[in-house]
């Protein structure tokens, strides 16, 4: 049989529109329930069972199709990104939302959501979902990173679990041997990881509250001088093949000291037994208090969702009014603390052992990275403090750019309204 | 016979609609000509629309919007005349970008041409299994420079005591090194240049062979007969003058790579709370600006401009000083 060159024509154009309407029809919609459709995103989360878990609570919801993307990769981007479209999510998660989110008017107004329980919020980190009086999202879990130790390793060196940052510097030199060094900050020696902590740790702040920098202070150079003698010190781990974030090299006995989150706690536990202490960053300084910082992805609402009003009606329902499945999401799969403080001090795996004690660090100790700390002005602090721990540079130079920077960001932001 | 009566069959149809044989194939002519043009933009249309619908209308879109204030948006805002540009100019992380990619560059090409180069001398001389030769060296160009950096990255140079390079050091007694977190002495550049060595090197190799078999054979009898050594002369007066073009076309792939360069650096070396400012070339340093969480695409837009401007500018600068496409007629 002979095709014609029409007849080819034609059915390569019905391949193509239905390539096309394939296409078209994976827009994350659907799913089960009824009412509007709703897409919902979330990042990838390391621990087995999670995604079952939030698949399972989107499925419950009976006044909406809600539909799950689990998203691997550059979550912040593609979210940041999609935001910039219509095809975005309706509900996702995010590590902010940022200022600048809220002010270039992306982010739905979440404040009627959380009317009579705003209190019942762990405040560290439901401050920076505030700007302008109103709440851009609502916190889902609390994420607090800590220092893990070795006691057996300590005790062999007759050294105390560290009280202040000298006795850290100290600990860490007297601790590194041929084959385990003294502590892991991650492989960029820290100035990722630890951000502003060391300047929270000398009593100072990133942002004071009335919105100026606030660590226009000669205690900031002298806290980060000292981060840099760990490293002049060949005291650090560098070059693991996991970071930070995994406790792996310290399970490994690569380090003794590592700084990790919450969530390594079971995995440290189940490895170590009773062999492992867990503190906060330590002071520095007469004014120096510890430092624990806390951080909080949060539920938001995309300001271009085709239906608003039901996916704020979702995310109340799952992150306000759902308290057993919040309980569930924070510590049945990875371990965080609940974001509402009535569960966090119900919830049985909290109140024993290092557990109960991240928990009372992080109540007594935390301190969330405020709105105001915008993404360029990060940028800028955290290669100074590369520049300082890695290249020796002067610090109170350093600072001083910085300052500049973050004056100039400062002013920009004031200046724009949501 | 006027030229008028010769020229008439062509010009028109007769009286009466009939066609003269002329006038039938100049129809037929003109059908086939409008048939050619139908089916060359069927072919072509597509992907001229796609190329102008997704290259070029976003790349004046974003020259435009170098030119506003776009926080979080693609939509220009306000007016800011030159200040995006001013900004990044001023931008000590910016510049310090470009400063990387310099000092890339000084690396990475003259590596890889010596290389490449040395390894197509070699393959071409090779007298058997010449082609398992040719694919062993290429294959690499085939591996994403994702999954060659991980494995750099996690494997090879790793910086704990069982890497394959600390145990090879420690063979010899000497301590581990952090190779990707080690400033002084800049190790990392150690990383970054053998990855995109081992990644292109094979590719360049295939362009020089392809040059080389492209050199008459009585060049070098004729060198022989006068008396030259086979060798470091026979390569310096023959085969390097002959492999002009491909040198300059080499030259010039190389530069505009190492301008492009992002993939290997950002797996290398960057994490989930950002990236070390010693080792972040333009285009890093750009995808935080315009598309981190910061979303500051004016800038990123101006910046994106100077790079381009860059780019051109000295691929078009280098272009002549080597004389691409000069013939020897023009001296």
């Amino acid at each position: 049989m002979t095709i014609s060159r029409r007849a080819l024509l034609a059915a390569g154009a019905v391949a193509g529109g239905g390539l096309l309407t394939a296409c078209g029809g994976n827009t994350g919609r659907g799913g089960g329930g009824s009412g509007p459709a709703l897409s919902q995103w979330y990042h990838q989360y390391g621990e087995p069972g999670t995604e079952q878990a939030v698949k399972r609570y989107a499925a419950a919801y009976e006044k909406a199709r809600v539909t799950v993307q689990w998203r691997p990769g550059d979550y912040d981007r593609q979210t940041a990104a999609a935001l910039l479209t219509d095809s975005g999510p309706d509900v996702f998660e995010v590590d902010g939302p940022t200022l600048d989110q809220i002010q270039g008017g992306q982010v739905a107004d979440l404040t009627a959501l959380l009317a009579g329980v705003e209190d019942d919020f762990n405040p560290a980190v439901l401050a920076p979902k505030k700007y302008d009086g109103k709440i851009w999202g609502v916190p889902q879990v609390v994420d607090m990173q800590m220092l893990y130790y070795r006691k057996s390793l300590l005790k062999d060196a007759g050294l105390e679990p560290p009280g202040t940052l000298d006795a850290l510097v100290d600990a860490a030199k007297k601790l590194t041997t041929r084959k385990t060094k003294g502590l892991f900050l991650g492989n960029d020696g820290g100035a990722g990881v630890l951000g502003g902590t060391p300047l929270y740790a000398a009593g100072l702040q990133l942002v004071t509250d009335d919105g100026r920098p606030g660590f226009d202070d000669p205690a900031a150079a002298r806290a980060l001088a000292k981060i840099r003698r760990l490293y002049a010190d060949r005291s650090l781990l560098l070059g693991a093949p996991a970071d930070w974030s995994d406790p792996s090299a310290f399970l490994q006995g690569l380090t003794a000291m590592q700084w990790s989150g919450l969530w390594a706690l079971p995995q440290v536990q189940k490895e170590l037994g009773d062999d492992f202490g867990v503190l906060p960053f330590p002071k520095d300084g007469p004014a120096g208090r510890p430092a624990v910082p806390v951080g909080a992805y949060a539920a938001a609402v995309s300001a271009r969702s085709r239906d608003r009003e039901a996916a704020e009606a979702y995310v109340k329902w799952l992150w306000v009014e759902r308290t057993d499945d919040q309980e569930d999401f924070a510590l049945s799969y990875g371990f965080h603390i609940p974001a509402r403080i009535s569960l966090a001090k119900k919830a049985a795996k909290l109140r024993t052992g290092a557990a109960a004690e991240a928990v009372r660090l992080t109540t007594d100790h935390g301190h969330a990275e405020p709105l105001l700390w915008t993404p360029a002005a990060r940028t800028a602090y955290q290669d100074a403090l590369s520049r300082i721990i890695k290249d020796g540079a002067d610090p109170d130079a350093e600072l001083r750019a910085v300052l500049r920077k973050v004056t100039a960001e400062l002013d920009r932001v004031r200046n724009k309204k949501p | 016979m006027s030229s008028r009566t010769v020229a008439g069959p062509a010009t028109g149809p007769r009286a009466g609609g009939e066609r003269a044989p002329g006038d039938r194939t100049a129809a037929a002519r003109r059908g086939l000509t409008r048939r050619r043009t139908l089916w060359f933009w069927v072919f072509v249309g597509p992907f001229a629309a796609g190329l102008a619908l997704f290259t070029y209308v976003p790349l004046l879109w974003s020259v435009g919007l170098s030119f506003f204030d776009a926080h979080n948006t693609v939509t220009p805002t306000r007016f800011v005349g030159l200040g995006n540009y001013t900004a990044m100019l001023s931008d000590g992380a910016f510049t310090g970008s470009l400063r990387t990619f310099l000092l890339f560059t000084a690396f990475i090409v003259p590596a890889t041409y010596v290389l490449s180069l040395a390894l197509a001398l070699m393959v071409n001389r090779v007298r058997r299994a010449q082609a398992f030769f040719r694919s062993v060296f290429f294959l690499p160009a085939a591996c994403s420079y994702v999954v060659a950096a991980l494995i750099w990255k996690m494997s090879i140079f790793n910086g704990v005591r069982f890497g394959l390079a600390n145990t090879v050091l420690d063979a010899f007694g000497a301590e581990p090194v952090a190779w990707l977190s080690t400033t002084h002495p800049p190790w990392y550049w150690l990383v970054i240049v053998t990855v995109r060595l081992w990644l292109q090197a094979g590719f360049y190799m295939i362009l020089f062979l392809a040059g080389l078999q492209r050199i008459d054979p009585v060049l070098y009898e004729a060198a022989a007969v006068d008396g030259a050594r086979p060798g470091p002369q026979v390569l310096r007066h023959i085969t390097l003058p002959q492999l002009r073009a491909t040198s300059v076309a080499v030259v010039l792939l190389l530069v505009v790579n190492a301008f492009q360069s992002f993939d290997e650096f950002y797996n290398l070396l960057s994490d989930a709370r950002g990236y070390p400012p010693y080792a972040r070339p333009p285009l890093v340093y750009l995808y935080y600006t315009a598309l981190g969480q910061g979303q500051n695409l004016g800038t990123g837009s101006a910046g994106a401009v100077i790079l381009a401007l860059i780019i051109a500018v000295v691929t078009v600068g280098q272009a002549r000083w080597f004389g691409l496409g000069r013939t020897d007629a023009d001296g």
